[in-house]
């Protein structure tokens, strides 16, 4: 848990960027690129709890 | 899939009625509770554990602290009227041939000249005139000169300074430069000790707000450009959706950062105009998606749909006879 | 609601004022039930749908950070702790609204949300995103540091192009202020709430290809257009 907060501690320093030739996307942005196919595919795939039936 | 003898009109009849089927219970005011809940750890978990970035701002004191050589080069291009801002064109002067155009079609024009900036009245030689001991000889001898022996003397020391070792004003060649070595020097001394940043933003006056000058002016050098392009936020690396260190920044413009890296738009000078209007043409297509055939039909026939409503369609045969 | 709906056995009230008018819609279009409701279709089932609440609720946190933020001045966050805190919250909370309301997006999109009379929610939706996209941009021009610095300079050149530049200057922290905390907080929270007002009105979409002889709709106690 230290690591990872003096990692993102170092915010001000130039980022982590992923990639090649001309595509470099930087971690943060991948990650929150990922985290939001992840939550569309969990949701379509995650099964919802079945409610009460009202008249 | 649908039935093929089946209208729009037909397949519609039913999503346009008020549901009549089976319902499930449902407490909205639990659901937006619930959420508050989850969302709000969520947002005060990630701000307390990864913060936000915040890059301390440029300064003029600190380029010309930072980068003297890079400063005066710009002090001198401004003062020659050859930096980008003065060959900008609307809304800051006018310049033949520099707006960004799509053959006749000329929107930067349609402003006209409403944040007038003089590069070399407004960002040298008025910001010298206000200092105590003001360069009066520099600035009188500048103020009798043709227009013509002004540009040969800045188009000349600004030879002179990319030739100079570390372009180094100190070690340019001798040559005619009139007052400009000293006026930029002035500029640079007046930015060094801080008082450059207030006088051009303030213009005299007490308040402002309005940073125009300061960011055109810094952005004319290179030091700040080269900050950007080490912090990767320059046009062609992506930079539009880019934030400082590791922060995410804005994923959202991922499409409009896309086009300045490839070609046409990578080299356009009118780059901007054509994304923008590309931009704006996708966002009224994806806006009017129901009305666009083809691509309103893609969910039939791409059924991610049976997934979210595969429930529904299970149990639907039993009704059947 | 469908304009269809001409076949009302109730008697109607008449509406001889505009305001009376006005209500008199408001009954028919929006009716108690129909903004706060107890129950919602049986097909209302997957986790996708939470993405539009998530969507609303990171927009709470937003517009209270945010305030908060407005409230100290532009540079209090720099030199504060707690303001550097309130700083993240808001940014977090932009970051969410972003992720929310696109997987909400992606969602609507393949379930072909705008049928049945939908157009309108569909549009409104796309213009809270588009709407959203401004204000973010006019907020990090607020950040009064390097980056904001940056994205002033080159933000400039997109609205010069246009031909705007002069009315929207990016490098005039005062006027950005101003649209950035007035004008498009108002415009977003408008046409949200006029999205989520279409949406209660109209319900929330059936399936792609339910028909009148599913199991789920056998034995439905009323199956004319009338109004509930």
């Amino acid at each position: 848990m230290h690591s990872l907060i003096s990692y993102f501690a170092s915010l001000d320093s130039p980022g982590v960027y992923l990639g090649f030739g001309a595509f470099q996307i930087q971690l943060g942005n991948l990650i929150v690129i990922i985290v939001m196919l992840l939550l569309f595919v969990l949701a379509l795939f995650l099964p919802f709890p079945s409610g009460k039936e009202r008249p | 899939m649908s039935a093929p003898t089946m209208s729009r009109t037909d397949r519609d009849a039913l999503a346009r009625r008020p549901w009549r089927g089976h319902v499930r219970e449902y407490d909205l005011f639990k659901e937006l509770t619930v959420a508050l809940v989850v969302v709000g750890l969520v947002i005060v978990g990630l701000s307390a554990i990864v913060g936000s970035p915040d890059e301390p701002s440029v300064t003029l004191k600190s380029w010309a602290q930072a980068q003297p050589a890079d400063f005066v080069a710009t002090a001198t291009a401004e003062l020659g009227g050859t930096s980008e801002t003065a060959g900008y064109g609307p809304p800051y002067n006018t310049t033949a041939d520099a707006t960004q155009t799509i053959g006749a079609f000329d929107l930067q024009s349609f402003s006209g000249v409403q944040l007038p900036i003089d590069t070399a009245q407004d960002l040298v030689i008025t910001p010298l005139t206000t200092l105590n001991t003001p360069p009066n000889a520099a600035l009188v001898f500048l103020n009798d000169a043709a227009a013509t022996e002004k540009a040969d003397w800045t188009a000349a020391y600004t030879d002179a300074l990319t030739n100079a070792p570390d372009n180094d004003p100190a070690q340019v060649a001798a040559g005619d430069y009139g007052p400009v070595p000293v006026l930029a020097d002035s500029l640079l001394t007046m930015a060094s000790q801080g008082s450059l940043d207030g006088v051009l933003n303030a213009q005299q006056t007490f308040y402002n707000s309005d940073y125009t000058r300061t960011i055109l002016f810094l952005g004319d050098g290179a030091y700040f450009g080269d900050l950007a392009t080490a912090a990767r936020l320059t046009g062609d690396q992506w930079g539009m959706m880019n934030e400082t260190g590791n922060t995410p920044g804005q994923s959202w413009l991922w499409l409009f950062s896309f086009w300045y890296q490839i070609e046409p738009f990578a080299s356009a000078p009118n780059a901007d105009l054509l994304v923008v209007l590309l931009m704006l043409v996708l966002s009224v297509l994806l806006t009017l998606v129901p009305f666009i055939p083809g691509l309103r039909d893609i969910p039939r026939w791409i059924p991610i749909h049976r997934l979210i409503w595969r429930d529904y369609y299970k149990k639907r045969a039993a009704g059947r006879s | 609601m469908s304009i269809r709906e001409d076949r009302k056995t109730e008697p109607v009230e008449e509406y001889y004022t505009w305001t009376g008018k006005a209500r008199g819609w408001l009954l028919k279009h929006l009716p108690a039930d129909k903004l706060l409701p107890q129950d919602q279709p049986s097909y209302v089932a997957s986790w996708i749908y939470v993405f539009g609440m998530g969507a609303i609720v990171s927009l709470v946190f937003i517009v209270i950070s945010g305030v908060v933020l407005s409230l100290n001045g532009p540079a209090w966050y720099h030199v504060s702790d707690f303001g550097h805190f309130v700083n993240s919250v808001h940014l977090w909370s932009v970051e969410l609204f972003f992720i929310t309301m696109v997987v909400h997006l992606w969602g609507k999109y393949w379930m072909a949300a705008w049928r049945g009379g939908r157009t309108l929610t569909w549009i409104t939706g796309m213009a809270a995103f588009l709407v959203s996209i401004v204000a973010a941009f006019t907020g990090y021009l607020l950040q009064t540091n390097f980056d904001s610095q940056w994205i002033a300079f080159e933000g400039k050149d997109a609205l010069n192009a246009s031909g705007i530049g002069a009315w929207f200057n990016v490098a005039n922290l005062g006027q950005i202020f101003g649209f950035h905390i007035v004008l498009l907080p108002l415009a977003v929270g408008a046409v949200v709430a006029l999205h989520v007002i279409l949406v209660r009105m109209h319900g929330v979409v059936p399936p792609i290809d339910a028909a009148e002889t599913d199991a789920q709709l056998q034995g439905a106690t009323d199956q004319t257009e009338a109004t509930r």
